[in-house]
């Protein structure tokens, strides 16, 4: 059980915040460039997901696995998109997102009025709080083997 | 979306307070702008402002999904403004097309206090709420049009707010995708 990283995106595909605990492999690009390489992925798996489904899809992409790790990926009907890197033994990454939706994203994020939407989250409040909240959650093991 | 109504704890606070806010503020506007229409406008725009960010708090409370059609869209909109005002507006007058809907308000606790001079006839004195309505719902890429048909503060029986639909926004394509 581990957290890798996790990525916010809103729905024109700005990177809101970029969050990284136990990452082993770095891509070698910068941030904004993995950012639109991920939010550019992200966009394609959703069409074709909703594309090739034999039946009504209807909540769409939720998360892929390879062998050293899985995606998770949450999207609100507001078009805010959180995307959290785990291990692949990880279970109940959903109510984990959910959660740091509603506790942490709506609390410290959309109800400051100092953050302009649409922009990248500097608060440090937010920082410090989803860290707390990461490292206190049964996800948050120690190392990847 | 898989978890239903989680009950966040909520801090209530008198209506009069905010009511009496409220009306403070247009207050203030109509003695800074001098002009009823700038004054209706910018009430419009606040309540967009706000709306863009209530949506956020509205989805994480209810944890509600996507509308499939404008009948699910105004029950959502009639259990909003039972969560943020404590009122329970009716929904009716459907057109035909059942695209354009009505809120039927009994009371409306923004006005409650409030008499309109003769000379501020035209003023929308709620026009936040419209405002608020179509700022939510474009955060849900639904493109909406909304004003007051009725209105207590004028003398109808009751407020009126009309909501019709324009159309769907579509979804952002990343930059550089072709």
């Amino acid at each position: 059980m581990t957290i890798c990283n996790l990525y916010i995106f809103d729905k024109y595909g700005t990177l809101l915040y970029y969050g990284e605990w136990n990452r082993l492999k770095h891509s070698g690009i910068t941030k904004d460039e993995e950012a639109k390489l991920m939010y550019g992925m992200l966009f394609s798996i959703k069409s074709f997901v909703s594309k090739i489904s034999p039946m009504d899809p209807k909540a769409g992409f939720l998360h892929y696995k390879t062998n050293k790790y899985a995606l998770n990926y949450l999207e609100l009907p507001s078009g805010v998109k959180f995307v959290l890197n785990t291990d692949n033994t990880s279970t109940g990454i959903r109510e984990f997102l959910q959660t740091i939706y509603s506790k942490l994203w709506v609390e410290y994020v959309v109800r400051n009025p100092l953050w302009t939407m649409g922009t990248p989250v500097t608060s440090d409040l937010f920082e410090a709080k989803l860290n707390e909240f990461v490292k206190q959650s049964p996800l948050y093991g120690s190392k990847i083997i | 979306m898989s978890r239903q109504s989680t009950r966040l704890d909520t801090k209530k606070v008198n209506s009069e307070l905010l009511t009496l806010t409220y009306g403070a503020l247009v207050s203030q506007m109509l003695r800074d702008f001098e002009s009823v229409d700038d004054v209706n406008k910018q009430l419009d725009r606040i309540g967009f402002n706000m709306g863009l960010r209530l949506i956020e708090d509205f989805l994480s409370r209810t944890g509600s999904g996507r509308c499939l059609d404008m009948r699910e869209t105004a029950d959502k909109i009639q259990l909003a403004f039972r969560m943020y005002l404590n009122v329970q507006p009716t929904v009716s007058n459907w057109a035909a097309s059942s695209d354009e809907f009505s809120l039927i308000f009994d009371t409306n606790p923004l006005t409650e206090f409030v008499e309109l001079p003769a000379d501020y006839q035209q003023l929308r004195y709620s026009s936040l709420l419209c405002g608020c309505i179509r700022g939510a719902l474009e955060m849900v890429q639904l493109e909406v049009q909304c004003w007051f048909t009725q209105d207590q503060l004028k003398g109808d029986a009751t407020t009126e707010l009309r909501v019709k639909f324009v159309r769907r926004l579509e979804d952002a394509v990343p930059a550089g995708e072709d």
